[in-house]
């Protein structure tokens, strides 16, 4: 009786599962469905029709498709370049030292985070103007700072704090100077967790839009911008639109399978250690 | 050979200053918060422009005092785009919640092959960035091309109106906003519950609760920390949620989607009063950091509570 009753149990749960995994995973493949569907047949087909990959000719070779892919390249990887460099020797500083305002100037960097995107940027938009930094690399990886820095700081803390004080001490004593323990010792303990950090800074950063809907024009057009225009020119292109969907969506699943493990502490800042 | 190399290297080091000086920390975090104060310096302009009347189109401005504010909160507009806020992040971030939770306790509790792809699968929504997340769901919801509206013809549904009805277009935003932040709050709670101590569950079993008794008792109170972990970040967003509502409609029918972060770029951008859009947003930030500060508190006696139940 109470095994039929677990079974049944069983069974209803894997059914629901299966329904919520069609709601979240189902619109991802349509998506990509359309992208091998011809402009011809899209009003008039569902899921047979005549596969071809002119839409991702088009969208690659007949656009600037290619160029809003290298500007969010380059603004994402330059923003999380200047975390690392910035971020981690705040990060062991703000988990190894005991320093007055320590936990004061680690909220501060945390509160970035939890600052509304429209507030930061409608002042910035005048002042980026007057600096002359309005629409350029510099200006967009500066303000992505406040996607990547918090992220960066908060989790690379945590793994610092997860190594014993201990070795450092011990390897003191042994004679290794600050930066040999730093190097040699400290960073490769703290790798997997500053490449996961990286990563999902670099996936923020890939996927911001307000900073670069404002602070960028015509010279810098990161792909989350840029696909818009995809929408708005009112032919109806719905496989292009589904290709230039598919390809910016791309490099940010393939990062999040590399970093699954430390997800969980990346998205929740450190907070819940999974 | 290596080794010795290093050995020798740290015998000569052996005489080095002291490692740890009073400044050092300070130095040592100076860049990373420059760098990020420097770009927070505006928002402390911000508080004065909202008393001035500027705007990107006039070259001069006058002080204003508090017209801005007064006009600002006695407008229906801004009562308008609160009430859209609320609802928007009380809405999604409840069924995100809810569902999370739901999705995590199955997949926790079925511990089979399908439930360890789908662990893997279901963060792909979330890894998609919200605007490409919102044009997947215009391909899917488009009357005519969408597979939604096919489906729905087989139950003699046509022409559902979706984002374009003023009473459905909130559904329509909150649908999208689930659809790619429940996992969010599905991960933060799987882990919590992968990290539950075994013990108390153990005595409970000789006890012999109900399964209901034991969610209740045990296993909700100790995932509280993880819970007000995934409200915070979730509430924090959909209190601010613009690339959603902008790709999807922009803020309408009418201004039916118009929250205050929306009002606040429409108001400073398009009709180009920059000093009457502040005090929308500064009104936001204001209600963020009030809600955070609650719900932070409550996650911190949430943990020593945990804490407790586990000894």
């Amino acid at each position: 009786m109470k095994t039929n009753k677990s079974l049944l149990g069983s069974i209803v749960q894997n059914v629901l599962l299966v329904i919520y995994a069609v709601f979240a995973l189902f619109p991802l493949i349509w998506m990509v469905i359309l992208t091998f569907k011809p402009d011809a047949e899209i009003y008039t087909t569902t899921f047979v029709f005549h596969p071809t990959l002119n839409n991702y000719r088009v969208v690659l070779f007949e656009t600037d498709y290619l160029r809003y892919l290298r500007d969010s390249l380059i603004v994402s990887a330059g923003a999380v370049a200047v975390s690392v460099l910035a971020g981690v020797p705040a990060a062991y500083a703000l988990a190894r030292y005991n320093f007055k305002k320590k936990e004061d100037i680690a909220f501060q960097i945390l509160s970035f985070k939890f600052a509304p995107e429209i507030l930061v940027v409608l002042p910035l938009f005048m002042i980026f103007q007057k600096l002359h930094i309005y629409d350029s690399y510099f200006g967009l990886i500066w303000v992505y700072q406040l996607i990547s820095m918090p992220l960066l700081i908060w989790v690379v803390r945590g793994y610092f704090e997860d190594i014993s004080v201990e070795i450092e001490h011990a390897a003191e004593v042994d004679g290794y100077s600050w930066y040999q323990i730093f190097f040699k010792m400290l960073l490769p303990l703290i790798k997997p967790g500053l490449v996961s950090a990286a990563l999902l800074a670099f996936i923020f950063a890939w996927n911001s839009f307000t900073f670069p809907l404002i602070l960028a024009g015509t010279n810098v057009q990161p792909i989350t911008v840029a696909i818009t225009k995809f929408l708005g020119t009112g032919s109806a292109h719905y496989g292009q639109l589904a290709v230039a969907a598919t390809l910016s969506a791309l490099p940010a699943i393939v990062f999040a399978l590399c970093i699954q493990k430390h997800l969980v502490r990346g998205l929740s800042f450190g907070a819940v250690k999974g | 050979m290596k080794e010795q190399k290093t050995n020798s290297a740290a015998a000569s080091e052996l005489n080095v200053v002291p490692f740890k000086t009073r400044v050092r920390p300070y130095l040592i975090v100076a860049p990373a918060l420059i760098i990020t104060i420097g770009i927070m310096i505006p928002f402390v302009m911000s508080i004065y422009f909202s008393l001035t009347s500027y705007s990107f189109r006039m070259p001069v401005y006058k002080f204003v005092g508090l017209n801005n504010w007064v006009t600002t909160l006695q407008s229906s507009t801004f009562w308008q785009a609160l009430w859209v806020t609320v609802r928007y992040a009380f809405f999604s971030t409840v069924i995100e919640m809810l569902l999370g939770l739901g999705v995590a306790m199955m997949l926790n509790n079925l511990n089979n092959k399908f439930s360890k792809i789908l662990r893997v699968a279901l963060i792909f929504p979330l890894m998609v960035a919200p605007i490409t997340a919102t044009i997947i769901w215009q391909l899917m919801l488009n009357n005519s091309v969408g597979i939604v509206e096919k489906f729905l013809n087989i139950f003699g549904v046509y022409n559902f109106p979706w984002a374009a009805g003023a009473s459905t277009a909130m559904l329509t935003v909150v649908m999208i906003d689930v659809w790619i932040n429940t996992s969010f709050c599905m991960l933060l709670v799987l882990a919590g519950l992968q990290s539950l101590p075994k013990s108390p569950f153990e005595s409970a079993k000789i006890d012999g609760g109900s399964p209901w008794f034991n969610f209740v008792n045990l296993t909700l109170p100790m995932l509280k920390p993880s819970l007000y972990i995934a409200l915070l970040f979730r509430l924090m967003a959909a209190l601010q949620e613009y690339a959603v509502i902008f790709g999807l409609t922009k803020g309408g029918p009418g201004n039916t989607l118009m929250n205050l972060s929306l009002t606040a770029y429409q108001t400073g951008f398009h009709f180009q009063k920059f000093g009457a859009a502040l005090p929308y947003i500064l009104v936001l930030w204001l209600f963020i950091n009030l809600v955070a500060k609650q719900i932070v508190k409550r996650q911190r006696a949430a943990q020593r509570q945990a804490l407790g139940l586990e000894e």
